[in-house]
C-alpha cells in the first residue's frame, strides 16, 4: 500500500485516505472482461447512459413543469413552445422512456439467451426484474403528468387494478388517488414520485452492478472464466465498444427525436384530460402492450391483474425454473428453439395488447398468455430430462472442439475443474 | 502487421486522438447548452418585457406605480416647485451626480423603477401619506435611503440613483416602458 500506485501525487494523495481512484481503476479499467463479448453485451451500459439521459433532461424539465391539473397541460405545451431549447428536452424525455424500454428489453432477451440468469448471478438478475418494476412505475407515472386524455384514463385504468383486490380494494384506490376519483391530489403525488423513483432506481443499479462485478459478465458461450487467457482488460477494450454502440444508439435516437418524436406517443394525449369523456380506444404505451393483452386475456377482473404481476413475478424464480446447468443457448438446441418462441409470444402480445378487445383477438390473447406462462412454468423445468446439450468447449480461449476430443473427455474436463 | 511505427503514423495517430476528443467536446457542449439555456426567460416571459401606460388621468402632484418585469416602476407628475427644485440642485456634493434633465424625457414626468439601489426594497413615497424622506423624493425604509425630486440619491446607504427603465413617449400621455 505504500507504493504510490498513480502518477499524479495529487491522486495518490486523495487515493490514501479516499480509495476512490483505486477503485474506479479496479472497476473500470483494468476490471477483468470476458474477451468473447458480442454486441449484445452492449446494452447494459446503454441502459445506463438512458437512466443518466432520463434523470438529466426529467430535472431541467421539472424546472419548468406545473403539477396542477390546471395548469400541467398548458405548462407543457409552454415547454413546448416557449423555454429555450424546452422541445428538444421534452423530446429528448418523452423518446427516452421509449428507448430506455427498448435497450433494457434487448437486455433481457440477452440475459434470457445467454442463461446470464443462472447461479452464480441469480442475484443480479432479481436486481434486474427490480430494476424493471420500478422502470414501469416510474413511466406510467410520469405519463400520467402531461394531464392529456391518455394520461388521465391511463393514470384512471392502471389505479383501477388495485381495486381486484378483494375486501381492500376500494379502499386502496381511494387511499391512491387522494380522493373519489384522479384528481389534482393524484397528480401531486406522481409528479413527487415520478421525481424520486429514478434515484432509488439508480440505488439499485448500483447494487446491480456490484453482483455483476462479483463475478463478471456472462458470456456467449457461458462457461465459466478460467484465467487472464481468457479476458482483456474493460479499458481500453470495452470503453470503446460501448462508446461505439453509444454513438450507433445516439444516431438512431436523435433521428427520433428529430424526425418522428411523436411516432411511439398516442395523439390522444395532446387533448387535454377530460374527466367526463373517455377516448374511444384506450392504450397503454407500447412498452405495456404485451402487460396489458395478458390483463384483457383473463376473463375475471381479479384474475387479469394476477396474471399480468404473475407475468413479471414469474421472471424473479426464472433462475430455479430453468434447471439445466448449461447456460448458452449455443449448446441447447431445443431451448434455443423455445427461447425464439418465446419472443415470437411476446411480439404477439404486445400486437394483441394494442387491438381491440373483441372476436379474434381475445381467442389469440389467450393462447398467448397461457403459452407465455408455459414456457417459463412447464417448458423450461421439463426441457432439461429431454434435452441433449451439445458438448461445450473446455475455455474461452479454445472454443472450437478439435477432432480428435469428443464430447466426453469435454465433459471430463469440466468434471474435473 | 510487419510494418514499424514511423514518426509518421505516431502523429496521424496523436491528430486522431485529439480530433476526436475536440469533436466529443463540441458535442457534449452543444447537449449541455440547452439544459443551461432552459432556466434563461422564456419566450413568454421576453413576450411580457415591455409595459404601455396612460398618464392622462395623472394630475399634477399625483403618482402611479405599474409593473414592469416583475418590478414596481414609479412615475411621478411632478409640480412646478418639485421640477425647480430638482433643475436647481447643484451636482457638487451629488453621491452620483447627473443633472435633471439628464434623467427625464418630459420634465413633467419622472419614470424610474421602483428599487432601492441599496438592497432592492421598494422606497416609499407614492402614496401621498408615505414618508418621502428628507428631499422630498423617496425614502427606503429599510436601511434608510433618502432621494430627491429626481430620484438621486442625497443620504443614507444606496450607491446610485434610482434607474431609470429604457421608455419612450408614444404620445403626448402614453408611455411604453421596455
Amino acid at each position: 500500500m505504500s507504493k504510490p500506485k498513480f502518477k499524479n501525487p495529487v491522486v495518490n494523495w486523495i487515493d490514501y485516505r479516499l480509495p476512490i481512484f483505486t477503485f474506479m481503476n479496479h472497476e473500470l479499467n483494468e476490471y477483468p472482461t470476458p474477451k468473447n463479448l458480442n454486441y449484445f453485451w452492449n446494452f447494459g451500459s446503454l441502459a445506463g447512459i438512458t437512466l443518466v439521459i432520463m434523470i438529466v433532461t426529467g430535472i431541467v424539465l421539472s424546472m419548468n413543469y406545473t403539477a396542477h391539473i390546471d395548469y400541467a397541460f398548458d405548462s407543457v405545451e409552454r415547454i413546448m413552445r416557449d423555454v429555450n431549447h424546452g422541445w428538444l428536452l421534452r423530446y429528448i424525455h418523452m423518446n427516452g422512456a421509449s428507448f430506455f424500454f427498448i435497450v433494457v428489453y434487448i437486455h433481457i432477451f440477452r440475459g434470457l439467451y445467454y442463461g446470464s440468469y443462472k447461479a452464480p448471478r441469480e442475484i443480479l438478475w432479481i436486481l434486474g426484474v427490480l430494476i424493471l418494476l420500478l422502470m414501469m412505475a416510474t413511466a406510467f407515472m410520469g405519463y400520467v403528468l402531461p394531464w392529456g386524455q391518455m394520461s388521465f384514463w391511463g393514470a384512471t385504468v392502471i389505479t383501477n387494478l388495485f381495486s381486484a383486490i378483494p375486501l381492500v380494494g376500494e379502499s386502496i384506490v381511494t387511499w391512491l388517488w387522494g380522493g373519489f376519483s384522479v384528481d389534482n391530489p393524484t397528480l401531486n403525488r406522481f409528479f413527487s414520485l415520478h421525481f424520486v423513483l429514478p434515484f432509488v432506481i439508480v440505488g439499485v443499479v448500483i447494487l446491480h452492478l456490484v453482483a455483476l462485478h462479483r463475478f463478471g459478465s456472462n458470456n456467449p458461450i457461458g462457461i465459466d472464466v478460467q484465467g487472464k487467457q481468457d479476458t482483456i482488460p474493460f479499458h481500453p477494450y470495452y470503453t470503446i465498444k460501448d462508446l461505439f454502440g453509444l454513438s450507433v444508439f445516439a444516431t438512431i435516437f436523435a433521428a427520433a427525436v428529430f424526425f418522428f418524436p411523436n411516432f411511439m406517443g398516442h395523439p390522444d394525449n395532446y387533448i387535454p384530460a377530460n374527466p367526463m369523456v373517455t377516448p374511444a380506444h384506450i392504450v397503454p404505451e407500447w412498452y405495456f402492450l404485451p402487460f396489458y393483452a395478458i390483463l384483457r386475456a383473463i376473463p375475471d377482473k381479479l384474475g387479469g391483474v394476477l396474471f399480468m404481476f404473475g407475468a413479471i413475478m414469474v421472471l424473479f424464480v426464472l433462475p430455479w425454473l430453468d434447471k439445466s446447468s448449461v447456460r448458452s443457448s449455443q449448446f441447447r438446441p431445443l431451448y434455443k428453439l423455445f427461447f425464439w418462441f418465446l419472443v415470437i409470444d411476446c411480439i404477439a402480445l404486445g400486437y394483441l395488447g394494442a387491438m381491440p378487445a373483441e372476436g379474434i383477438y381475445v381467442v389469440l390473447s389467450r393462447l398467448a398468455t397461457a403459452y407465455y406462462f408455459f414456457h417459463f412454468l412447464i417448458i423450461l423445468p421439463l426441457l432439461p430430462k429431454i434435452e441433449s446439450t451439445r458438448p461445450l468447449p473446455i475455455s474461452i480461449s479454445t472454443p472450437i472442439i478439435t477432432a480428435s476430443s469428443n464430447a466426453s473427455t469435454v465433459m471430463a474436463m469440466r468434471e474435473k475443474k | 502487421m510487419t510494418n514499424k511505427k514511423t514518426p509518421d503514423d505516431k502523429n496521424k495517430r496523436d491528430f486522431l486522438q485529439v480530433s476526436t476528443y475536440a469533436l466529443g467536446a463540441v458535442g457534449a457542449a452543444s447537449f449541455v447548452w440547452p439544459l443551461i439555456n432552459q432556466m434563461n426567460p422564456a419566450a413568454d416571459t421576453l413576450a411580457l418585457a415591455s409595459t404601455e401606460v396612460d398618464l392622462e388621468q395623472l394630475e399634477e402632484g399625483q403618482a402611479i406605480t405599474v409593473t414592469w418585469r416583475g418590478k414596481p416602476v414609479f412615475i411621478r407628475h411632478r409640480t412646478k416647485e418639485e421640477i425647480a427644485s430638482a433643475k436647481d440642485q447643484l451636482l457638487d456634493g451629488l453621491r452620483d451626480p447627473q443633472t435633471d434633465d439628464e434623467r427625464v424625457q418630459n420634465e413633467k414626468y419622472i419614470v424610474l423603477v421602483g428599487v432601492c439601489t441599496h438592497l432592492g426594497c421598494v422606497p416609499l413615497g407614492q402614496k401621498s401619506g408615505d414618508v418621502k424622506g428628507e428631499y422630498g423624493g423617496w425614502f427606503c425604509p429599510c436601511h434608510g435611503s433618502h432621494y430627491d425630486h429626481s430620484g438621486r440619491i442625497r443620504k443614507g446607504p444606496a450607491p446610485t440613483n434610482l434607474e431609470i427603465p429604457q421608455y419612450s413617449f408614444l404620445s403626448d400621455t402614453l408611455i411604453k416602458i421596455g
